[in-house]
């Protein structure tokens, strides 16, 4: 058990992605219509992070995976049954504001806040997962700032894959500019990695796991701390569709001959 | 409230230029000082100090840069020492940033060491009354306009939102700021391309050919036509120069272990998942979902798309022409006149 990690993966929850988002503005600032109806799932690359998380503990035994998720819980509870039924963990939830407008650091508080909390959470072989952005804010900055406020300092962003080593180091690939990766070593934990997709399908249901998570996840729901997140000076001028609408030409009768001349056309064209 | 900016800037993998992005930076930087008539400083971390004539001179600005070895590569732990010493020194309330992977890496944590707050992927600014951000949220579906009181306020700019800031280089002083190194535990040992044939991601293309799930299914004689395909789209790829995108669909075929295109990677991605590119133009095929349409084109330029569904709801009102065709018969003959052209 050398290699032995507790992962704790920050994971919030957003509207699924095929719903149509219409924002509205109420006494707190900007929110999505419908936003308590709308149906929900756990933040894709976050998701993609709490399964590398179980991939990784699957092959360090003795590892242990928290997920830490903040939103109402009534909706925490929805996206549970699902989530619940492809990996072990143990949920640390937080009942508090779902959506992209609230204030990041206010977020990261409570998050970092509540990670600092777990009990038997041994801080020297934490790796703090999460996505290395959301669905819904995608700023980048919740779990970097999660990070700084735990006092971790080797931090890696768009990070697709990670090698542990015996020796307890491991390489990390992240995703930078150009369709390349950046390759990093680092000598162990405690770090943080925000993921992008990974190289992992989703796993596959399995009602057995289901059950077993549950029977922690429903105690920790009824037990969940209530979190208020402040503004921090932070003000929205608007929040609005994009109004560009392109008044799109159907082209049905063009043979592949003249549809080709007319691309060809369209490319040399500056 | 007065303001000061400060453009933080680095160097590119060579470690010889400033990035591109960081040139956009600061042309923001020197558009926004302008308007609110603020001082304006430009901080560079790079591993060799640059020094002499620079391009920055004719901005005007303070320069300050921190240099050392330690700074030849991009590290959460340096490169987040090296910004706070460069925003300690410039005392700014204001601190603009390249969206690049290095800084969008470190910027929120030393946003929090400086007590400061930060936003990201904005792509405009305005000072009209006071200082607003455009930024947007839900993946490129909700477009807002934020502001805040606290200070300093770190805003990372989207690639492409700006000019890249261009002049003739000048003598100019570059103030030395001392880094406190911490302790370094992660060592980068360079960039590693995915596993494909050809590097198909190009940000700098001027056309994004976007290729959808419709190129694995079945044709019209009934059969998978996979390695066509894939010679239709590394085809156009050669003669255009195009960046190459992908739907979620189409790579998670590839990621399920299903032998189709695999030149294509989860870093094709464009959508909810994936990227969101900016090109001056796209064209799309056989792509029938929300995401390349809605999502993932929401910044490029002109947009006609391929498709075989007359009724697909997610182009009317996207892209500016969609050609009712099938696409392997289109794009077959878009590459003969390309290569013909060429010849």
């Amino acid at each position: 058990m050398a290699n032995a990690v507790h992962i704790v993966v920050c994971a919030g929850i957003v509207p699924d992605p095929l719903q149509t988002l219409e924002p509205v503005t109420g006494p707190n600032g900007p929110g999505l219509k419908n936003e308590m109806v709308l149906p929900s799932v756990l933040d894709p690359w976050a998701a993609s992070a709490l399964y590398e998380a179980a991939n990784l503990a699957a092959k360090n035994p003795g590892s242990k995976i928290w997920l830490v998720s903040l939103g109402p819980k009534a909706k925490l509870q929805q996206v549970m049954m699902t989530i619940a039924q492809k990996v072990s963990f143990e949920l640390v939830p937080i009942d508090g504001p779902i959506g992209g407008f609230p204030d990041a650091h206010s977020t990261a508080a409570v998050l970092a806040d509540s990670i600092a909390a777990i009990p038997g959470l041994d801080k020297a072989k934490l790796l703090l997962f999460g996505g290395w952005e959301s669905a819904t804010r995608g700023a980048g900055v919740t779990l970097q700032l999660v990070g700084e406020r735990l006092g971790i300092t080797d931090q890696f962003q768009g990070v697709d894959q990670i090698d542990l080593r015996d020796d307890g180091s491991f390489e990390v690939l992240e995703r930078v500019e150009g369709g390349k990766h950046q390759v990093s070593v680092c000598t162990g934990t405690p770090a943080l990695l925000g993921w992008a997709t990974g190289n992992l399908a989703e796993p596959r249901n399995n009602p057995q796991i289901g059950m077993a998570n549950m029977r922690t996840i429903m105690p920790a729901l009824q037990k969940a701390k209530p979190a208020k997140l402040e503004a921090n000076g932070l003000r929205y001028i608007s929040a609005s569709l994009p109004k560009q609408q392109r008044n799109t030409r159907v082209v049905k009768d063009l043979a592949p001959d003249e549809i080709a001349a007319e691309l060809v056309a369209w490319i040399g064209a500056e | 409230m007065t303001e000061s900016i400060l453009v933080l800037a680095h160097v590119d993998e060579n470690g010889a230029a400033l990035t591109k992005a960081s040139l956009e930076a600061v042309t923001a930087g020197v558009e926004l000082a302008a308007q609110l008539s603020a001082p304006l400083s430009i901080g560079i971390v790079a591993a060799i100090a640059p020094s002499g004539t620079c391009v920055l001179a004719s901005t005007g600005a303070r320069l300050l840069a921190v240099s050392g070895e330690a700074f030849a590569q991009p590290r959460y732990a340096t490169d987040a020492a090296a910004c706070e010493a460069l925003c300690r020194a410039a005392a700014a309330t204001i601190v603009l940033a390249p969206g690049s992977a290095r800084f969008t890496r470190v910027a929120a944590g030393v946003a929090y060491r400086l007590g400061g707050c930060i936003d990201t992927h904005i792509t405009a600014l305005s000072a009209t009354e006071g200082v607003e951000a455009s930024r947007w949220f839900y993946r490129q579906r909700v477009e807002a306009v934020l502001s805040r009181d606290a200070r300093p306020w770190f805003l990372l700019l989207d690639a492409g939102t700006h000019a890249a800031f261009a002049a003739e280089p000048a003598t100019a002083q570059i103030e030395q700021i001392a880094v406190e190194l911490p302790a370094v535990r992660t060592t980068v040992s360079g960039l590693r391309a995915p596993k494909q044939d050809a590097q198909t991601i190009r940000p700098e293309a001027k056309m994004l050919l976007v290729a959808g799930a419709g190129w694995t299914k079945k044709q019209p004689d009934g059969q998978i036509h996979v390695d066509q395909a894939g010679e239709l789209i590394l085809g156009f790829l050669r003669h255009t120069g195009a960046s190459l995108g992908s739907s979620k669909s189409l790579v998670d075929q590839g990621g399920e272990g299903v032998p189709v295109l695999p030149f294509l990677t989860h870093m094709n991605q464009i959508g909810q998942t994936g990227a969101t590119p900016r090109h001056a133009k796209g064209l799309s095929t056989c792509c029938h979902g929300e995401e390349p349409h809605v999502v993932g084109w929401r910044f490029i330029g002109d947009r006609r798309a391929i498709s075989l569904d007359p009724n697909c709801g997610w182009t009317r009102g996207k892209a500016d022409v969609v050609y009712i065709a099938d696409a392997f018969q289109v794009m077959a003959k878009v590459n003969a006149l390309l290569g013909s052209a060429k010849a």
